[in-house]
């Protein structure tokens, strides 16, 4: 078992890959969170309440979800934009900022409407998002932004991984089905009528 | 086919940058007889490009995807060389292979297309400068056509290394110094196109991309080749102006200079007995067109 928390950076230029500092993947199931194993559910509210607790909580959709492939991305597309309805309402800083695709775009991307892989920073530095959520961005796409995120932001990542879940996300789900973004946007509106939802972000 | 396929879902139809719900609304998948004449028109199948400016490649790039009869059913190979610095614009499919191996990721990428839609057309084009295709690739080339593997194959001819500085390529004509040459090229420039013809591409150009009317016409019947015939090979001359000392307006005027009788450019059009006879039923009145330099 690994004593090493994934945390908020930024913790430097290049971060260690999380696998290689022992932290494993959630069985079917479970999440983690900051690298710790914890029931779905546990790693539901702790995501409700990093979001509420958010100045800028941000969803990232990608590919997988923003273009139509089949009737499961049209189903994750409502259900994402269900969860961002809900943040809106509690936040109107809340933002859902797009990864269309994954070129390195000449000469730069414009970091105010969208969110390129190969430099995330600029996004989040650029909006100012302290918690983001990344759905249906191809996995090796979504490590590669997780760790320049984490190595060079203050930003709380998440992981709604349609996979096997994320170790470089502070928080990851697995298994990603419309049903579980809505159960997540449900937990938000759970945690939010408890009025608990106050967090306590520890840093590299 | 064609727009079918590249739907925005609608909950973020709204907040996709504007070039994807142009490319959605604007582009020319599944457009009958697109063509070069949609450059400037409609949404281009390239983005922006990282090329030099005023460099002849990348308007060669914009007719080359311009004229792919059917984009959304492509899928293009590259190789290592300025050209591999603009696939990541270009919104068609491509992968990018090792240096020289493009031939052989396309015979593996036809093959399997082939079993994977049989009942689909799928066209795979290889598009490759000139170190690729002719140095580091050739045996990849060469083996590709001696197998008759059924897809198009586009030489970008700068006539050197470009991105690297400018060191000597087989395509390079005798004599010329560049930077990375100094003591000048020491035999002919590669017939490619004379092996292409006897290595069995059923149809061979070479040419400059100064006329993008006759660029439409070779690429679209390369590729219609291609599908029912065998192999076929274009060779385009895109001159590198930073190593052969031009400025960026003189492209074109480059290519026009190069492209003169018993210029080493000169159009030329191999056409087998049995492409043109395909030709002749796909598109009768067009084959009955002004003799071009025909040689067999």
């Amino acid at each position: 078992m690994s004593n090493y928390s994934v945390l908020k950076g930024p913790e430097a230029f290049l971060p260690p890959a999380a696998a290689c500092e022992g932290v494993i993947l959630p069985d079917p199931g479970q999440g983690l969170i900051t690298g710790s194993v914890a029931h779905e559910d546990l790693v539901m509210e702790e995501a409700a309440r990093q979001f509420l607790s958010a100045k800028v909580p941000t969803i990232f959709p990608g590919p997988l979800v923003l273009w139509n492939w089949n009737e499961t991305a049209a189903k994750k597309a409502t259900a994402i934009k269900r969860l961002y309805d809900v943040l809106k309402a509690h936040n109107s800083s809340a933002l859902h900022i797009p990864m269309p695709d994954y070129r390195p775009k000449y000469p730069k991307i414009n970091p105010e409407i969208e969110i390129n892989p190969n430099h995330p920073n600029l996004t989040i530095w650029h909006n100012k998002i302290d918690v983001c959520m990344f759905v249906g961005v191809h996995c090796h796409m979504a490590n590669l932004s997780l760790k320049i995120i984490r190595g060079g932001t203050d930003c709380y990542t998440i992981a709604m991984c349609a996979q096997a879940g994320h170790e470089d996300a502070m928080l990851t789900f697995r298994d990603a089905t419309p049903e579980k973004i809505n159960k997540l946007a449900d937990t938000v509106e759970r945690v939010k009528a408890s009025g608990n939802f106050a967090v306590n972000n520890g840093s590299a | 086919m064609s727009k079918e396929r590249i739907k925005i879902n609608q909950e973020f139809y709204d907040i996709m940058p504007v070039e994807y719900q142009e490319l959605v609304e604007e582009g020319t998948y599944g457009k009958e007889g697109r063509g070069w004449k949609d450059v400037g028109e409609s949404k281009e199948l390239i983005e922006e490009h990282s090329l030099c400016a005023g460099c002849p490649e990348s308007i060669a790039f914009r007719y080359v995807l311009a004229c792919l009869p059917a984009p959304e059913d492509t899928i293009m190979v590259g190789s290592t060389g300025c050209t591999s610095l603009v696939f990541p614009h270009v919104a068609v499919h491509n992968i990018h292979s090792l240096f020289g191996n493009q031939n052989a990721v396309a015979s593996g990428l036809k093959r399997a297309l082939s079993y994977r839609f049989p009942d689909k057309v799928k066209d795979v084009v290889v598009l490759a400068g000139d170190g690729a295709t002719v140095d580091i690739g050739l045996d990849m080339t060469l083996q590709s056509w001696f197998r008759q593997e059924k897809f198009t194959t586009i030489c970008f001819d700068n006539e050197l290394y470009a991105n690297t500085g400018g060191q000597s390529s087989g395509l390079m004509q005798k004599g010329f110094v560049a930077k990375m040459a100094p003591a000048g090229k020491k035999f002919d420039k590669v017939p490619l196109p004379e092996i292409a013809k006897s290595s069995g591409c059923h149809y061979v150009v070479k040419m400059t991309v100064s006329k993008p009317n006759r660029v439409e016409k070779a690429i679209r019947e390369a590729i219609l080749v291609a599908r029912e015939v065998g192999p076929t090979y274009i060779q385009l001359y895109t001159p590198c102006i930073l190593e052969i000392g031009k400025q960026m307006m003189e492209g074109l005027q480059e290519m026009r200079d190069s492209e003169g009788p018993n210029k080493r450019f000169e159009f030329e059009e191999y056409v087998s007995d049995e492409a043109r006879a395909y030709l002749d039923t796909v598109n009768p009145k067009k084959r009955k067109r002004k003799k071009a330099i025909v040689t067999k």
